[in-house]
């Protein structure tokens, strides 16, 4: 079985059986995904039904206690979120990934900072840099806003979704997961984020999008895979399916 | 203009410069010229290194997210165990790394006890402030020891320097080691981390910001600097006494909320702490100068302490409703 997944163009990662406990809670229950390259994948569920921990395990934030995890078909474990980035997978956490007493160009390259002269990795920051970098990152994203150097508290929800996007993309990544990013949005903001999921394909990114919102997903999906009780219970495309069926299932 | 003005708002380090520059003047005019005058400023630029090195320390530990109370405590026990250390033989520089590393060990002490059993830094340092204290006791035996003043280079630390002779060595080091702290702070991926692991803890981890290590080496710089802070005025007093730097870990607390940093972490800045500290100093000794009773002094400080929370809570929320053009 495994020597499928080491095919270059096969799923861009694979999780096989994978377990989770949380202090006696069994989380995660024998979870099986692929996920094919430049596929934007909505995974829906219940609260506790096991989304947000089966990400944890692919942004590095939590270790599986059983199964495997493959990305371009290598086994792999990830145990720090500084490893799944390296792996070229982003992850947008639910409650924003951006401190907001920090301005803009900083935040973009948090724990990832441009520096000069350093030693043993502390060094000093090229501002300069941070700066320009960062106004061609947001602009990517088509979010155009007054100063790099604004503090993160100052914007809308939607523009610091904006940032947090701009981020993950600025360091080409390779899978995006986005953890509910239409959460308390504007309809305008929401639009905005369900476009730029659409996009990810056309930029050979792989999108996990997680949401509570079946409109959504089937807005911007091309595939949708529902969990409950830690478990995966309908895998199929868009087009093969229907709100109601999901609604069924779950 | 207005942006200027935004940008005041919202840097409250400088709102208590302004308040500093304001009460120079007022205590300038009430001791009728002699506060600004170079026999007094020897005397308060002499004495504003020890609390103000603290304060350095207890600022970028605030903004890291944590607490240290026990400052005061380590503020004697470094210098009793560097004059127990000569007593016993040691040289100046052997006997003062001694001292400097127990500081290093309390400081790592603080921050993995607060990291590993995850407990507020508050009781632990509360803790680690009565046990420096006793051990300060217990190796001093209670009485303060003599210091070989003599072995002593203290034209390094102490004596006046400059022209004028208005200043001692150790307020170069001061200034020296607040520039260097906050370069670090302003300037570097470390200070980001800081900021970052104070500021919103989930979002530093998610990154992968080493989280633990950054808070467990303002601890450890923390400590080192408080430890200084007593090197300098024992070598200044001449005679370690085992009961210096108590209630010295609140007025370092209150420096840094003077100087606009936040208990919550996040946000603050070096040169607030400075200010801060520079404050309090100047507070206690305009208030003498004047011929004010001096036990106002505390009511003063504490009533600033609470002034400065509160004004720079509001200043904070005007600054940043205040819409500027591009």
């Amino acid at each position: 079985m495994t020597e499928d997944f080491r095919r270059a163009t096969g799923p861009v990662i694979s999780v096989r059986n994978l377990h989770k406990w949380f202090s006696g809670v069994h989380a995660l229950r024998g979870v099986s995904l692929d996920f094919e390259r430049n596929e934007a994948v909505g995974l829906v569920g219940d609260n506790g039904a096991g989304k947000t921990t089966l990400i944890s395990l692919l942004a590095g934030v939590h270790q599986p206690d059983e199964g495997e995890i493959f990305v371009d078909g290598r086994p792999v474990r990830i145990t720090r979120p500084r490893e799944a980035m390296q792996l070229g997978i982003e992850t947008i956490h639910q409650y924003n990934s951006l401190v907001p007493q920090m301005s803009i160009a900083r935040n973009l390259f948090l724990g990832r900072e441009p520096t000069r002269a350093s030693i043993f990795g502390i060094g000093f920051l090229d501002i300069a840099r941070m700066r320009t970098e960062s106004t061609t990152a947001l602009a990517d994203v088509d979010l155009h806003l007054r100063s790099p150097d604004t503090p993160v508290d100052e914007l809308s929800g939607g523009q610091r979704q904006g940032v947090a996007i701009a981020r993950a993309m600025h360091f080409k990544t390779k899978v995006l997961i986005l953890d509910e990013p239409t959460n308390h949005l504007s309809v305008k903001e929401t639009n905005k984020v369900l476009a730029f999921v659409r996009s990810l394909a056309g930029q050979n990114v792989t999108g996990i999008f997680i949401s509570h919102n079946m409109h959504h997903v089937f807005a911007c999906c091309e595939r949708v895979v529902a969990m409950a009780h830690g478990r995966v219970v309908f895998d199929r495309k868009i087009s093969d399916t229907s709100i109601e069926e999901v609604h069924d299932v779950l | 203009m207005k942006r200027l003005f935004k940008t005041f708002l919202e840097k409250p380090e400088l709102a208590a410069v302004l308040l500093l520059v304001l009460l120079v003047a007022l205590f300038q005019h009430l001791s009728e010229g002699v506060l600004l005058s170079p026999a007094n400023l020897r005397g308060v630029l002499g004495l504003l290194p020890e609390m103000g090195l603290v304060a350095v320390g207890v600022t970028l530990l605030m903004i890291c997210g944590e607490f240290d109370l026990s400052v005061g405590s380590v503020f004697a026990l470094m210098p009793i165990c560097m004059a127990v250390l000569m007593n016993a033989g040691w040289s100046f520089p052997s006997a003062t790394a001694a001292g400097l590393l127990v500081c290093l060990a309390i400081g790592f002490l603080n921050g993995w006890l607060t990291i590993r059993f995850n407990i507020p830094s508050f009781i632990v340092t509360l803790g680690t402030l009565f046990m420096a204290r006793s051990l300060t006791i217990v190796i001093s035996g209670g009485f303060p020891p003599r210091l070989p003043m003599d072995a002593i280079p203290l034209q390094l630390f102490t004596a006046f320097v400059g022209p004028g002779e208005l200043i001692r060595a150790s307020f170069l080091w001061f200034v020296g080691i607040a520039v260097i702290a906050g370069f670090l702070l302003s300037r570097t991926n470390f200070g980001n981390w800081v900021r970052a692991t104070g500021g919103f803890l989930p979002a530093a981890r998610a990154l992968g910001i080493p989280t633990a290590g950054v808070k467990i080496a303002c601890f450890m710089v923390c400590s080192t600097l408080a430890g200084f802070a007593g090197m300098i005025q024992v070598l200044r007093v001449g005679s370690p006494l085992p009961s210096m730097g108590e209630g010295l870990e609140l007025a370092a607390v209150a420096a840094a909320v003077i100087g606009g940093t936040s208990l919550a972490g996040g946000i603050g800045s070096i040169l607030g702490g400075v200010v801060g500290a520079t404050l309090i100093r100047v507070i206690d000794n305009g208030l003498v100068l004047s011929r004010v009773d001096s036990n106002w002094f505390k009511f003063a400080i504490g009533a600033l302490t609470i002034l400065a929370v509160v004004g720079n809570a509001w200043l904070r929320k005007h600054g940043r409703s205040m819409k500027v053009e591009d």
